[in-house]
């Protein structure tokens, strides 16, 4: 259903009275940044449907609130994926969500973010202003790259209405490979695995366990598993693995424990063991800790490895900020970027930082 | 003196006190060399070209350009395509060429810190003894530099498989237009706050000053294989290569030369490309021995049920890089064939390739000037070369004509007036035909976020809604025109 003369006119009445809007899609993800005090809400759960989809030219336009499972059905008919694997964390859990959020599942070290994926955007802006960035061909630099700065913006910039996304090919085979390791050792493994081509699609850590997802061609992905050693599980329980994985339906993920997300160079150690429960995926670029007793010594450490902690999911009314703070000058940018966008401020106000 | 003269004077011992001795050119002989950038039909000529060589020289240079309220123009190796260095009357050219620092390879994270005058393939030359390669390969990759690289979103002959420079970008360190230094992304997968490293790259010099940049390396793969098909038509041609990313192949590099540009690549060359031929495409496929047999076989396939006339496969390096020669050489090489061309840079979908070409031979004839094709056909990424000769009257102004066609009929059929070579000046009116006024308007504010006086690289890359407005031009969206029923082409 095309709601988007009808969105269109919610914003422009809203910026018109200066009323501030929470966007919301499916709610599948509320949980996520900030509190936002709006004076109403903008629906886009209904402005659904795929509008193009040509296999050959790699690529899907889909209505913002299509929901992720209905992309991937689609995809999956013609043999094709979201490189990007995105999390969904709800049934009806939408594609402009996943953009806003900047969500990537396990597949991102090894084929690119959400943001290596869109290719052009459909947005309405705080003035309500119907607006084209990108398109749907690969290579396109007419223009800055507004499309790609949309994803993880969290709504505060722009609605958007239409999303375009880079598809490919789905691996003809998978197997889960597992080895038993402690995480230390499993870092090292990896880091030696990345200094060549491989096909490891998703690595993980958890209890004690090494997770390799091997994707391609039969022979490469036969040739390494009989290398490196372990061993595969049949395929419904790899698969479920990396599901619950990429959904946080795992028993770390469990409990009203806040969650906390560190996203870190490929060459960061494993942190302090009393930082809290731990488990890592992304080669170790993305780790999820629980009963983190020091939030601001994780968060220090992390900025001090040259990455940043981020309070995935909070307890309500938790002191800490959600995001880690930014330099002063280049919040300042945020800041005026914000106001190009939405002038008056009517757009998911405070979602990322309070100010924004 | 007059004022202006004296303001002038001025601002020259302002910058001389910040640079090094040799790093401030004034004298009309020392600029010519800066005149234009590699689309040399668009001239002028700067205030003063500085050649700082620290990024804290830069800083000086900006902060002292802010204090004087002067604009500047930033240049890389000058190579661009759409004169985005092109100096700005009364504008400081900066030169960036000077900040040639290459750090370590960073193994462990897999990147390596370079200066933005690096030239893109003196990284791989560095990394490949290491067994890793900077993917991103456009084919000026000998003189062009990283920082002319960020700023246009380059891409290159493997951006299919492996991305255009955006995608291989970590982080950067930029300057804005008073000097002040900000930490763009990070070596992190992501950073908080806004994705601001995409909206950096690609904005042409139009937003900030790339003063270092952290780059993503890639293993270099096990074997590399190149397949050289001839077609005796284009369109079947055009049509396997649709085909073979139909069939969910994605070749490392996927090229496609015309009847034109063939005869002149080989007379520049002599690597034995087919004459006859009115096209070839050129299929790289990479990976480990097993995988490449596969995939080849699929391809080898899908080129005989397209007809093709002469199948070549080049599996040892030497054969493989010859004929990569004539292609990474194929615009000087067309540029033998007459005094000018004109190189064009639309994007369309890959399905429309047979249909847009047909179409570009016909204008080729109403407009009585030839046009070679030479491109990135796996990423629907055209290049027609327009040759002309500036010295005949009306030509120049004829080949101009025929490029807007070419574009506007690139946005018609749901492309893109440019796919990699950027604005700059040259496309400032076909962006009037990509874009609305209110996205324009947008494009302006952010630029204003970034740059509230509006001095970095002025007039370039985003035209004023005054010059879209006395154009008349159409806009045409995704091959939604007004008044569709109106022949217009
Ligand atoms: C023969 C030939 C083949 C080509 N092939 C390709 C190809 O295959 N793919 C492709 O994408 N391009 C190609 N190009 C175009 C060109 O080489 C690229 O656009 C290249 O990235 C320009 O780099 P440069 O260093 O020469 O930049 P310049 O031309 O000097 O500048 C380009 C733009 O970058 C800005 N800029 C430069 N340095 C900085 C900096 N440090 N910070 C901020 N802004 C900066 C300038 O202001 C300008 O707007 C080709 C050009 C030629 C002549």
């Amino acid at each position: 259903m095309d709601c988007s003369a009808a969105l269109r006119e919610q914003l422009r009445e809203a910026c018109a009275k200066g009323q501030k809007l929470e966007i919301r899609g499916s709610g599948s993800k509320t949980f996520y940044g900030r509190p936002v005090r709006a004076d109403g809400i903008v629906d886009v759960h209904e402005h659904i449907g795929i509008l193009a989809y040509e296999p050959s030219e790699l690529f899907l336009t889909a209505r913002a609130g299509t929901p992720l499972r209905e992309i991937d059905a689609a995809l999956a008919e013609r043999g094709q994926m979201l490189p990007f694997e995105p999390p969904r964390f709800g049934a009806q859990a939408s594609i402009g969500g996943t953009v806003a959020c900047g969500f990537s599942g396990p597949r991102r070290p090894y084929a690119g973010a959400v943001k290596d994926h869109i290719l052009g955007v459909r947005i309405l802006n705080g003035l309500g202003e119907d607006l084209h960035f990108g398109g749907t061909v690969l290579k396109n630099v007419a223009g800055y790259d507004v499309a790609r700065l949309m994803a993880g913006s969290l709504g505060s910039l722009a609605l958007i209405l239409e999303v375009t996304v880079k598809v490919l090919p789905r691996p003809t085979l998978e197997r889960t490979l597992v080895q038993e390791c402690s995480a230390d050792q499993a870092l090292q493994k990896l880091r030696r695995w990345m200094m060549r081509s491989t096909p490891i699609s998703a690595s993980a850590h958890y209890q004690d366990t090494l997770y390799l997802r091997l994707s391609g061609q039969e022979h490469r992905v036969r040739n390494f598993a009989e290398q490196s050693g372990g061993e595969i599980l049949d395929d419904d329980r790899g698969a479920r693995f990396w599901e619950d994985l990429r959904e946080q339906g795992l028993d770390f993920f469990c409990g009203d424990a806040p969650l906390w997300r560190l996203s870190l160079p490929a060459a960061a150690p494993q942190q302090p063991a009393d930082f809290g429960a731990s488990l890592w995926e992304w080669g170790g670029q993305q780790r999820w800790l629980r009963a983190v007793p020091d939030p601001l010594a994780l968060r220090h450490w992390a900025q001090s490895q040259g990455g940043h902690a981020t309070l995935f999911r909070a307890t309500p009314g938790a002191a800490v900020e959600i995001f880690q703070e930014l330099p002063p000058p280049l919040f300042a940018l945020h800041q005026r970027l914000k106001a190009a966008f939405d002038p008056k401020g009517i757009l998911n106000p405070g979602r990322l930082y309070a100010g924004l | 003196m007059n004022l202006a003269a004296k303001a002038r004077e001025d601002l020259l011992t302002a910058l001389a006190a910040v640079l090094p001795a040799d790093a401030l050119l004034t004298d009309p002989e020392s600029l010519r060399p800066y005149e234009c950038d590699g689309l040399s039909a668009l001239r002028g000529m700067p205030l003063c070209v500085a050649l700082p060589d620290t990024a804290d020289a830069v800083a000086a240079v900006l902060a002292t350009c802010h204090r004087f309220g002067v604009a500047v123009v930033p240049r890389g190796a000058g190579t661009g395509l759409s004169g985005g260095a092109r100096p700005t009357a009364g504008a400081v050219l900066l030169s960036m060429a000077r900040l040639r620092d290459m750090g370590e390879i960073d193994l462990a994270n897999r990147t390596i810190r370079v200066g933005p005058g690096v030239r893109n393939l003196a990284i791989s030359e560095k990394t490949r003894p290491h067994g890793f390669y900077y993917a991103p390969d456009p084919s000026s990759q000998i003189a062009c530099s990283i920082g002319g690289n960020l700023a246009e979103n380059s891409g290159g002959v493997h951006c299919l498989k492996y991305g255009l420079t955006t995608h291989n970008v970590l982080a950067a360190e930029m300057l804005d237009a008073h000097g002040q230094r900000l930490e763009i992304g990070s070596l992190a997968p992501d950073s908080p706050g806004y994705n601001l490293l995409s909206l950096l790259i690609g904005s042409e010099g139009l937003l900030g000053v790339v003063t270092s940049c952290q780059l993503r390396l890639l293993p270099v793969p096990e074997q590399t294989v190149l397949l050289m098909a001839a077609f005796a038509e284009v369109a079947r041609a055009a049509d396997a290569v649709s085909a073979i990313i139909a069939a969910g192949i994605i070749p490392a590099g996927l090229e496609m030369m015309d009847r034109l540009a063939i005869a002149a690549a080989e007379d520049f060359v002599h690597v034995g490309y087919p004459r006859a031929a009115a096209a070839i495409l050129l299929c790289e496929l990479d990976g480990d021995a097993q995988e490449i047999a596969g995939d080849q076989e699929r391809v080898e396939t899908i080129l005989r049920e397209h007809g093709v006339t002469d199948l070549r496969l080049a599996r040892d390096e030497a054969t493989r890089l010859a004929l990569w020669k004539g292609r990474k050489a194929a615009f000087p090489a067309v540029g033998r064939l007459a005094p000018d061309y004109y190189c064009m840079d639309g994007t369309i979908p890959r399905a429309r390739l047979a249909e847009v070409l047909e179409r570009i031979a016909e204008l080729s004839r109403e407009y009585g000037l030839q046009v070679a094709n030479v491109f990135h056909a796996g990423d629907g990424n055209l290049h027609p070369l327009i040759l002309y000769d500036a010295n005949q009257e009306g030509q120049q102004e004829r080949a101009e004509r025929l490029g807007a066609e070419i574009l506007a009929l690139c946005v018609q059929v749901g492309g893109t007036i440019t796919g990699e070579h950027g604005v700059g000046v040259e496309k400032l009116d076909s962006m009037c035909v990509q874009f609305t006024s209110e996205e324009l308007a947008q494009l302006h504010r952010i630029k204003a976020a970034f740059d509230p006086e509006g001095r970095l690289n002025p007039g370039k890359a985003v035209p004023s809604l005054h010059r879209c407005a006395e154009l008349g031009a159409m806009h045409v969206h995704g091959g939604a025109l007004p008044f569709p029923e109106l022949e217009r082409f």
